[in-house]
């Protein structure tokens, strides 16, 4: 996992390896102060001699000064080393969620790779930045104040030394007792936010089943669940106070009685006794910020194994080594396939599929739902791999073309489809950037999308919103079927794209289709008979397999599924509004 | 789904600090006023502990290792016991310390706690309009960032701010006493940090600023992409898309990096001052003790010099904790707001009951009956009525619009006879789903009339007059939690039995039986799992169970195959005989047997009858039903 990470620290290493140099320079200079302190008091004050002062007050000055330059440089370097480990870290994800394949993409949850790509790596940010500039300086300035109060006076120094060690026993054991409780209390906070996330999406539900009490009752169960164990894990780290307290007061006093008695021998100088005193203090807090460092990397580490989670997932689609670039035609044939998401046969969705589509057809899917239809065409542009048989398109196996070629020249109109925030041309062009704005009319023309399009004050270059939240249902669909067009594909395929696109409308495109672009083959998903009963042939789906495959006339007179679905549907004309999305 | 990241314009000055923190120490107080007095009682021990201890550093010098220096056999009695007196103090230090702590711990986690169930229990009584209003990602990152910051501003920073204030004015006073014109110094060194302190701190707002509204493209786009993310594929736009992203990206870097840069540099500077503040006390010390002038001794000089450190360190980290005070203040002032948004009023007083028939009598029944009547106390002379339930709806000459100013609804008159299915047919905007969400008083209309069983439903308390209706929305919304919950969720006390016969009714329990845990298996994410129409499926169950007087459904079978959709319709139809049904659909077979079919055009009802007289009418349900209607 460390070695994933670390792997994207790349142009930053320097500011890397320069942030801690600087933190070490400045604890340096920092350390040097108390000592240079004893020498003002016991060389200068009781010597009487003012020239001494002046001349170590002067490097005291100096390395006060110096100190500041190395805490700047250190400030800025770790700020960069940070933010840019950060901003590598989000591009490397997102490069890599971007070769994702379908079932990689099925694996995580959106939410759960926007989060990733947000707040865990916002933690990681700062517990880089800690570990630069904090998990250096720390145990140096401990090693540092250690030498000197050995430099001072060895006897007295080994009374740190036995603290330390104590102190050091002590807080590992609180925090590896808080540290338990907290990555408990990590995944059940999750909850709660998930939870609440819930209730704001289907408040509408929660308020129809007057369930308001319910979900409050529910939430605060989980919130008191939060609070028990974040205090639990809490009362462990608030041991570190004291523990440190008593340390240092310790410390202070039994220095006080040796450090008098030695001073009495004459074994040691007052100014001597002071700097020592002033050393217990930097040993103990280099100490306590060593501890605040654990307990803040072991919290960043769930974030650091989500983060990996995403780097480290390969993309189980790969291109073959040499790749074919170009279909030939719209040929489709599938061989024995199953098909499985899980790769496990005994769960397949698709079973013992063999059908041999011809160039230019034009295919209707229909079948219940849950039928596996999606799946089905899913296949052909390789969204996902068959786990057994083979799925061929001009000829040759899917898996023999690149996969980018592929999927320029195998169209898919996605059910579950989405418009990006930016004008309609911007949108369109999606399906080929260098489309000119006639070819663009003339897709939509196809799609019957130009009728809106033009009614729309600023007609092409009207803004879409963020998914797409300004169009309605029916014109979001005929947008994303013209985006598809664009790519002037070889196979068309339409998953349900027309379901909210009234009966008229729909019946125009596809008579649009059949005129315009005939040698393309058009696969099309519907719920609606109207939408598929003049096409070549027809695929009727039943629980993952094909039950029929024929024309109009011949299901109607041979399928049992194909007849009682055109009788449920044909007493009547179709829909009725020309949008089934969302008011 | 909009991730918890906030949208909002974070940065933006709080508008009166002084109030929100008042307020934020009332509501902490409020249930932890007691242990609030005693943590500060304590913190003041803890701190006294502290300075008497370096107190001690200064006589410990001049009266007993001076003394004992001059003596010719040094008396170790006098120091022994100042030393045991000291740690006597500082043990009651360490106690108080600790003990602190631990109140601080039932206080920071106890006030979340309370802060997270007002804000929630607050939330579900809020009207739907606050969530139209507000971008769920704004409502999110109330829960998470904004709390957050208030966690650490109870548990750190403001102990942390009355520790050191306590230790800046004690340190302060010592000083005094022990030297002052040293202490004028210290002051002056003080101002300066101060001055930094507040340059920086504005400088860096400025650059954090800008890193939160870069921070919000980049998320913003992070949140598009993901939700797009099969789109990208299918388009191969991944290249695009990196290289859009490595900008906005970089953006972000840049503005971070400087923000986080000016941030860094506040401790160093300080702390660095701090140690010239330092040497200039000493230099000048020394000078003093030299001369004898001030009557400074040398052990008085080295405790002035602890203070002097004891008193800048404070200082530094209240300059610290700047930054996460502001930040805090603006996350409760966002927490606040919440709580102070107006809930949906009720000023209902009708009640639904279970009733059992008795000699021709309508009597209350604890237990369900399958029978329902509206409990109508009497305002006047609480004497007690019941109208039987019959789902008889009228609207009368209903305007409404979402805001007061765009009326999106114009003077609809509906009749719904008891048991009559009513349809609502009309194209995108017409008002369909809006007239549903009157009769459930989602929303509350501008002028007109509902009535319910002849009651206005202002009169019906909302929560039994939900309850009275069973709503499938199109959008349909699962909960995380097995699916049997989730069916469960139409009646919470339902048996097991009962949810699969549900199950049955609706056509779900076939593809259930396949899932990996049949009816066990955990939903997530809105059941992310499932498709479009098996999640339906389970809305209709999860309705069905509730087993509602009315039904409402809204394009509750839009994405189930017409195949599986009259299946369920029979298992429906079945659940709804003798009950009024309202059906919002686009397909024909789901409305044709209707008994009376409603056509909305811009708000408002253009025809009303049945499938044959509206076709014979000729009129809009004509060219929809023949499939002639113009596209919009």
């Amino acid at each position: 996992m460390i070695k994933t990470l670390a792997a994207q620290i790349k142009e930053f290493k320097k500011e890397s390896i320069l942030t801690p140099i600087f933190m070490i320079l400045e604890v340096i200079f920092e350390t040097l102060i108390p000592f240079l302190m004893a020498s003002i008091i016991d060389d200068g004050v009781e010597a009487g001699n003012m020239r001494h002062i002046y001349i170590v007050g002067g490097m005291m000055i100096a390395a006060a000064l110096l100190g500041l330059f190395c805490g700047i440089m250190g400030g800025k370097f770790g700020a960069r080393a940070s933010t840019g480990f950060a901003r590598n870290l989000r591009q490397a994800m997102f490069e890599n969620i971007q070769t994702f394949s379908f079932s990689n993409l099925d694996k995580f949850s959106t939410a759960g790779l926007v989060t990733r790509l947000t707040t865990d790596v916002t933690y990681m940010q700062m517990a880089y930045q800690m570990i630069l500039r904090m998990c250096f300086r720390a145990p140096i300035s401990m090693i540092c104040a250690m030498a000197m109060a050995f430099f001072i006076n060895a006897r007295l120094a080994s009374v740190y030394m036995v603290a330390v060690v104590l102190l050091a026993i002590v807080l590992a054991f609180i925090i590896r007792k808080a540290m338990k409780y907290f990555q408990m209390a990590f995944p059940k906070y999750d909850e709660l936010n998930a939870s609440v996330q819930e209730n704001v999406s289907a408040i509408r539900v929660v308020k129809a089943y007057v369930r308001e009490e319910h979900e409050t009752d529910k939430f605060k169960k989980a919130s008191q669940g939060i609070f028990d164990i974040f205090s639990k894990a809490e009362r462990n780290v608030v041991l570190n106070m004291p523990v440190m307290q008593f340390t240092v007061y310790s410390c202070i006093l039994l220095i006080s009685w040796i450090g008098a008695k030695l001073i009495v021998q004459d074994e040691l100088m007052t100014g001597e006794l002071m700097s020592l005193l002033a050393y217990c203090m930097n040993i103990l807090m280099s100490l306590m910020m060593l501890s605040m460092i654990f307990v803040m990397m072991s919290m960043s580490m769930a974030s650091a194994r989500r983060i990996t989670e995403v780097l480290n997932e390969k993309s189980n689609l790969t291109n073959p080594v040499n790749p074919i670039h170009e279909v030939t035609n719209g040929e489709i044939e599938f061989r024995d396939v199953n098909f499985s998401y899980y790769g496990d046969v005994d769960k397949s969705v698709l079973r013992d599929i063999s059908i041999k589509i011809n160039a230019g057809e034009t295919i209707g899917i229909i079948g219940g739902t849950g039928s596996s239809k999606t799946s089905l065409i899913n296949l052909i542009s390789r969204l996902y791999d068959v786990t057994s048989g083979s799925v061929m398109v001009g000829g040759r196996d899917v898996r023999e073309y690149d996969m980018e070629s592929l999927r320029n020249q195998v169209a898919v109109v996605l059910q579950k489809n989405v418009l990006f925030s930016g004008t309609i041309l911007e949108n369109l062009r999606w399906g080929d950037e260098n489309a000119t704005e006639e070819e663009c009319r003339r897709a939509c023309r196809l799609a019957c999308a130009d009728e809106f399009i033009e009614k729309m004050p600023d007609g092409y270059n009207t803004y879409i919103e963020q998914g797409g939240t300004n169009v309605s249902g029916g014109q979001k669909q005929r947008l994303c079927i013209a985006r598809a067009l664009l790519k002037k594909p070889k196979v068309l395929i339409l998953d349900d794209s027309t379901s909210a696109v009234d009966t008229a409308t729909d019946a125009k495109i596809r008579k649009a289709f059949a005129e315009e672009i005939p040698d393309t083959t058009k696969l099309i998903i519907a719920q609606r008979v109207s939408s598929v009963q003049n096409a070549d042939r027809i695929i009727v789906m039943d629980d993952g397999r094909i039950n029929g495959f024929g024309s109009h006339e011949e299901l109607l007179e041979s399928n049992e599924i194909y007849r009682e679905v055109y009788e449920s549907q044909t007493s009547g004309g179709g829909d009725f509004d020309e949008k089934a999305g969302e008011e | 789904m909009p991730g918890p990241m906030g949208r909002m314009p974070r940065g933006k000055k709080i508008e009166n600090p002084g109030k929100v923190f008042k307020r934020l120490m009332k509501y902490v107080a409020k249930n932890y006023g007691p242990h609030l007095v005693i943590v500060a009682i304590l913190i003041f021990v803890s701190v006294l502990a502290n300075v008497q201890g370096t107190m001690f550093i200064q006589r410990l010098i001049d009266d007993y290792i001076a003394p004992m220096l001059v003596a010719d056999t040094p008396d170790y009695h006098p120091l022994a016991l100042a030393i045991l007196r000291v740690a006597g103090f500082y043990a009651i230090g360490v106690a108080s310390t600790y003990i602190y702590n631990r109140i601080m711990i039932a206080v920071t986690q106890g006030t979340l706690r309370n802060v997270r169930d007002d804000l929630f229990s607050h939330m579900e009584t809020l009207p739907i309009k606050y969530f139209d209003t507000h971008a769920h990602g704004d409502i999110m990152s109330t829960y998470t960032n904004d709390t957050d910051t208030l966690r650490q501003m109870i548990s750190q920073s403001m102990p942390q701010v009355f520790n050191s204030a306590i230790t800046i004015v004690s340190v302060f006073i010592s000083m005094l006493i022990l030297s002052i014109p040293l202490t004028l110094v210290t002051l002056i060194m003080v101002a300066m940090m101060l001055m930094v302190t507040k340059k920086t701190a504005g400088l860096s707002g400025k650059y954090f600023l800008q890193q939160q509204q870069d921070l919000g493209k980049v998320n913003g786009f992070i949140e598009e992409m993901m939700n797009g993310q099969k789109v990208v594929k299918v388009f191969c736009h991944e290249e695009e898309n990196i290289k859009q992203f490595n900008e906005l990206n970089d953006n972000l870097y840049h503005s971070a990096d400087r923000a986080n840069y000016l941030v860094n540099i506040v401790g160093p500077v300080n702390m660095q001052l701090g140690n010239v503040s330092y040497v200039v006390c000493a230099i000048v010390g020394a000078a003093l003790a030299l001369s004898g002038i001030s009557g400074l001794t040398l052990g008085a000089l080295a405790s002035f010099l602890t203070f002097n450190k004891s008193f800048n360190m404070p200082i530094n980290q209240v300059s610290q904790q700047f930054n996460s005070i502001v930040m805090a203040l603006a996350g409760a002032e966002r927490v606040f707001k919440m709580m102070d948004e107006v809930p949906e009023t009720d000023e209902g007083y009708v009640t639904l009951v279970n009733v059992r028939e008795e000699n021709g009598k309508l009597t209350e029944s604890e237990a369900r009956t399958g029978r329902w009547a509206w409990r109508h106390e009497h305002q006047a002379d609480h004497s007690v009525d019941y109208e039987e339930l019959k789902g008889d709806v009228v609207f009368d000459g209903v305007d409404f619009g979402y805001n007061d100013d765009k009326i999106v609804l114009h003077d609809v008159k509906l009749y719904a006879e008891p048991g009559q299915k009513i349809a609502f047919v009309g194209s995108t905007g017409a008002g369909k789903t809006t007239i549903t969400n009157l009769i459930n008083r989602f929303y509350d209309i501008q002028d007109g009339k509902i009535r319910y069983d002849g009651i206005n439903v202002n009169k019906i308390k909302k929560a039994d007059l939900r309850r009275s209706l069973g709503i499938v929305l199109q959008d349909t919304h699962l909960f995380t939690g097995t699916v049997m919950e989730n069916i469960r969720y139409g009646k919470l006390d339902a048996t097991d039995e009962e949810v699969i016969a549900a199950a049955k009714l609706a056509n779900a329990d076939g593809f259930i039986r396949l899932l990996p845990e049949g009816y066990d298996t955990v939903l997530t994410g809105d059941g992310a799992n499932l498709s479009q129409g098996q999640r339906q499926l389970l809305a209709i169950a999860r309705a069905a169970i509730a087993d509602p007087p009315v039904l409402i459904l809204d394009e509750a079978t839009s994405s189930i195959d017409t195949r599986t959709e009259r299946i369920v319709q029979d298992g429906m139809d079945k659940l709804m005989k003798g009950r009024t049904t309202f059906v919002i659909a686009h397909r024909l077979s789901t409305v044709k047997n209707s008994d009376c079919i409603m056509v909305l055009e811009q708000g408002r009802i253009i025809e009303r009858g049945t499938h044959e007289q509206l076709l014979e009418e000729k009129g809009k349900y004509y060219q929809l039903y023949t499939g002639n209607a113009i596209a919009t």
